[in-house]
């Protein structure tokens, strides 16, 4: 039996037996790697010149936007921003179409629920709150506003999973959870992440047990909804991960990160297939999608651009200028008719 | 991206990598041979060293980078924001002109990752410094942050102004060409880091991370867990990076047609010409589907069940080979995996009532085991007590009617009807743009029958839903 002569030397040796097991890890995974996946695409067409702008301006937020999500019925989007302030648009008319003054500043986290009926915000509160809309102009939405999610540091990302009824978050405490929307209840958490968790994405599985997340310790983890366990994670990025992604088919997801590339990562093979990167590319990727057939990828980088990747050939295919400071939030419309940016310059985007 | 504000040492430099990044392109940009080429500039009747032209600058990065002229100027503007060049003529314009304006490489010790945060002690020392040196030099906002800084920091205020003084007889024994050099160089420090109310805050970074409130302990149990992950990792099943990437190859193609950014949608994109019959003829409740649709749903199971009109004509299918009831009791399982929490002891309740007790209206075939697990399991009922035999039902349903209902008649004759819309013609009057209808919102109405009548149509700025 090994004598501890000091609990830190204990740690110490645990720290490096884990250290040691990454390393090995790392290398089994590059041992079935026979291929790159811009070999692979080799005789894909190459994509022409890709013209996207702005087909529509939402300005009504007094502050940075923070997030966006967009409604099922593809022309409502809900954002929040750093005042408080949660607003619900008809992006295809501009209307506003409900507001919200949040209790916090800060609002870092919103989303629709696939009803169409509520929204659920959140940030420096800690907490995840839901509001269901109400058409009646004198109503008070605060008013009837459920308080779901109880984090102990502030709310990166919120989700719902297939209904109403649950809600999935992540926190600047480490951990995401799984949330019952009525009761409130906590259903499940996952602890494996060393720091604050930024991002989350559920996977569109067939069997809807999975999602990614991604946070301050460079790791993105794969949990499985039911047990609680990581089942992979993936270490290479070299600073923090600010948004993951699933690809289309739900057997990879990307990563964007303040390291200034996107990489994507392959389920099955189990590791890393391509990163996404330029050397005139200094700022953090805050915010990452695809297109509908996954063969775009849309990054909103911290230094207000927009730059579209082809995932199977690895290339930049353009980038796109317009917002005049951090591009902070960017998802595609559930139709894939057009995506939307939302930024610190107070306005939101819809490009096409 | 945060800035520690505890502390300025490498833990700093870890945080904020674009910086690092920056500086290493400002050092090769300064490169004796490979970089910018430096001259004099003369600025009133001084001649300042070392300036190099906005085009140069822009000229320089579209070489080095094989980018575009756009991009080059977006990159250039960017070190100026971040203090690591500044403009020699307007100072106070922190913008980069792609031409013969001139410009200056900070130098180091005023470069954002030595000096961060900027000390209020030698803010105040800088404004001491302005004001002494020539009354109602201090701008407006000067005036006030001097005004707030003596009185915060009231005690050490004969050390300011000492300070500034010192400094101010220090400067006037230099030479004059180095001065005005000194003088820009802390002036464009300061824009910086304290920048006129109005103008855009580059240090501005968000909410703090890896804060005191992140409680993830990093103790032996956490390690532990880790240890116990990765050995599991390792032994995990993979597949050949050949196999997998081909996988992505084949779904890009395969959704190329759908995907309206990259190939267009028929009629076309309401976003770009702000008609929306594309989302009227994708409706959940159209009467005839496009061929696109229509198609999509021989991808996958899952593409023909996410879709509510896919699911409704499966379910048709299914009721002529009388198999209809594992589609609704797939269906039921659904509802109980993500509803509330509080109603699942009755669904599921209901679900076996219906599907799964002996002589059950809608019985559905599940194998001996999975049937006595899942019993076993009702006894005790929660939220995935169902899954094995959601799962079972399924897969047969995948396996076994999906392909057939792809071969049947109904899918084919729809197919054959399904629609092909017409390209939108572009409008013959470009000027004149399209009216952008509301919809219906999918929130819920309040409002009463009566308050209906009164909605009203088109795209008013109410609000209101509409009928359209």
């Amino acid at each position: 039996m090994e004598m501890a002569a000091q609990p830190s030397d204990t740690l110490a040796t645990l720290k490096t037996e884990s250290e040691t097991l990454k390393t090995k890890l790392e290398e089994e995974r590059a041992k079935l790697h026979d291929v790159e996946l811009h070999q692979v695409a080799e005789k894909t067409e190459a994509l022409g010149q890709f013209i996207m702008k702005t087909r529509r301006t939402l300005k009504g937020h007094g502050n940075k936007v923070l997030c966006l999500d967009w409604c099922k019925d593809k022309r409502r989007i809900v954002s929040s921003s750093q005042d408080g302030k949660v607003i619900v648009w008809d992006a295809f008319t501009t209307n506003k179409e409900h507001a919200v003054t949040m209790p916090c500043t800060w609002v870092m986290a919103c989303a629709y629920a696939p009803s169409g009926c509520a929204v659920a915000c959140g940030g420096l509160d800690n907490k995840c709150s839901v509001y269901p809309l109400s058409l009646d102009k004198n109503e008070n939405l605060a008013a009837k506003k459920k308080s779901v999610a109880m984090h102990t540091n502030y709310l990166s990302a919120c989700c719902f999973t297939n209904s109403d009824m649950q809600i999935l978050t992540s926190s600047g405490d480490g951990t995401c959870a799984l949330w019952d929307v009525e009761s409130g209840q906590m259903l499940q958490s996952f602890h494996g992440h060393a720091a604050d968790v930024l991002c989350l994405d559920l996977a569109p599985s067939e069997t809807g047990n999975t999602f990614v997340s991604g946070g301050c310790d460079k790791k993105s983890c794969v949990w499985d909804m039911r047990t609680g366990q990581c089942v992979q994670s993936f270490e290479t990025h070299e600073s923090d991960i600010n948004s993951v992604r699933y690809y289309p088919s739900g057997d990879a997801f990307a990563s964007g990160s303040d390291d200034a590339t996107c990489r994507l990562y392959d389920l099955r093979a189990d590791r890393e297939v391509a990163i996404y990167s330029k050397e005139s590319i200094i700022f953090g990727a805050s915010s990452v999608d695809f297109s509908l057939s996954g063969r775009l990828l849309f990054g909103g980088y911290n230094d207000y651009t927009i730059n579209v990747w082809d995932v199977l050939k690895g290339t930049r295919v353009s980038i796109l200028f317009g917002h005049e400071n951090r591009v902070s939030t960017l998802r595609i419309s559930p139709d894939g008719t057009a995506f939307c940016s939302g930024s610190w310059d107070h306005t939101l985007r819809v490009w096409a | 991206m945060t800035i520690n504000t505890l502390s300025q040492d490498g833990v700093q430099r870890q945080q904020m990598p674009c910086l690092t990044k920056m500086e290493r392109m400002i050092i090769s940009m300064q490169d004796p041979d490979m970089g910018i080429k430096l001259r004099n500039q003369r600025l009133l009747i001084t001649v300042i060293p070392h300036a190099m032209t906005g085009v140069d600058i822009v000229e320089w990065l579209i070489k080095k980078f094989s980018i575009s002229d756009e991009e080059a100027l977006h990159v250039g503007q960017l070190f100026i924001k971040y203090g690591y060049i500044y403009p020699l003529k307007e100072p106070r314009n922190l913008i980069l002109k792609a031409d013969d304006s001139s410009y200056r490489f900070q130098t180091p010790y005023y470069w954002m990752s030595t000096r961060w945060p900027a000390s209020e002690l030698d803010y105040a020392i800088y404004l001491a410094k302005k004001n002494i040196r020539k009354q109602g030099e201090l701008i407006e906002y000067e005036k006030e942050c001097y005004n707030a800084l003596h009185k915060r920091i009231n005690h050490t205020w004969d050390f300011v102004v000492m300070q500034a003084r010192e400094q101010l007889r220090a400067s006037k024994q230099r030479r004059k060409a180095d001065r005005i050099v000194l003088e820009c160089q802390e002036q464009a420090y300061w824009l910086v880091n304290r920048p006129p109310p109005g103008t855009q805050d580059s240090i501005d970074h968000g909410p703090e991370r890896r804060t005191m409130n992140t409680r993830v302990q990093l103790n032996a149990e956490f390690y532990k867990k880790e240890i116990e992950h990765n050995r599991i990792s390792l032994a995990r099943n993979r597949v050949k990076s050949s196999i997998c990437l081909e996988s992505y190859v084949k779904y890009c193609e395969q959704y190329q047609p759908h995907d309206p950014i990259m190939q267009g949608c028929l009629p076309s994109n309401p976003w770009i010409t702000d008609d929306i019959m594309f989302w009227n003829m994708t409706s959940e409740t159209v009467a005839l589907p496009t061929k696109l649709r229509v198609e999509r749903w021989s991808f996958c199971f899952m593409e023909l069940l996410n879709d509510p009109m896919g699911r409704k004509e499966f379910l048709t299918y299914l009721e002529k080979e009388f198999s209809a009831e594992n589609l609704c009791f797939w269906q039921a399982c659904e509802d109980v995996r993500h509803g509330e929490t509080a109603k699942i002891p009755e669904k599921v309740d209901e679900v076996y009532k219906q599907f799964l007790a002996p002589g059950a209206s809608r019985w559905v075939n599940i194998d001996s085991k999975t049937m006595e697990k899942t019993l076993e399991g009702l006894k005790r009922p929660h939220r995935f007590v169902l899954d094995d035999a959601q799962m079972h039902i399924y897969f047969l349903m995948k396996k076994d009617s999906y392909p057939r209902y792809l071969k049947s008649e109904l899918y084919k004759n729809l197919l054959a009807r399904a629609i092909v819309p017409q390209e939108t013609k572009k409008s013959v009057f470009p000027f004149m743009r399209r009216q952008r209808h509301s919809s219906p919102s999918p929130a819920l109405a309040t409002q009463t029958a009566e308050d209906d009548g009164k909605a009203k149509n088109s795209n008013s700025n109410s609000g209101t839903a509409s009928r359209l």
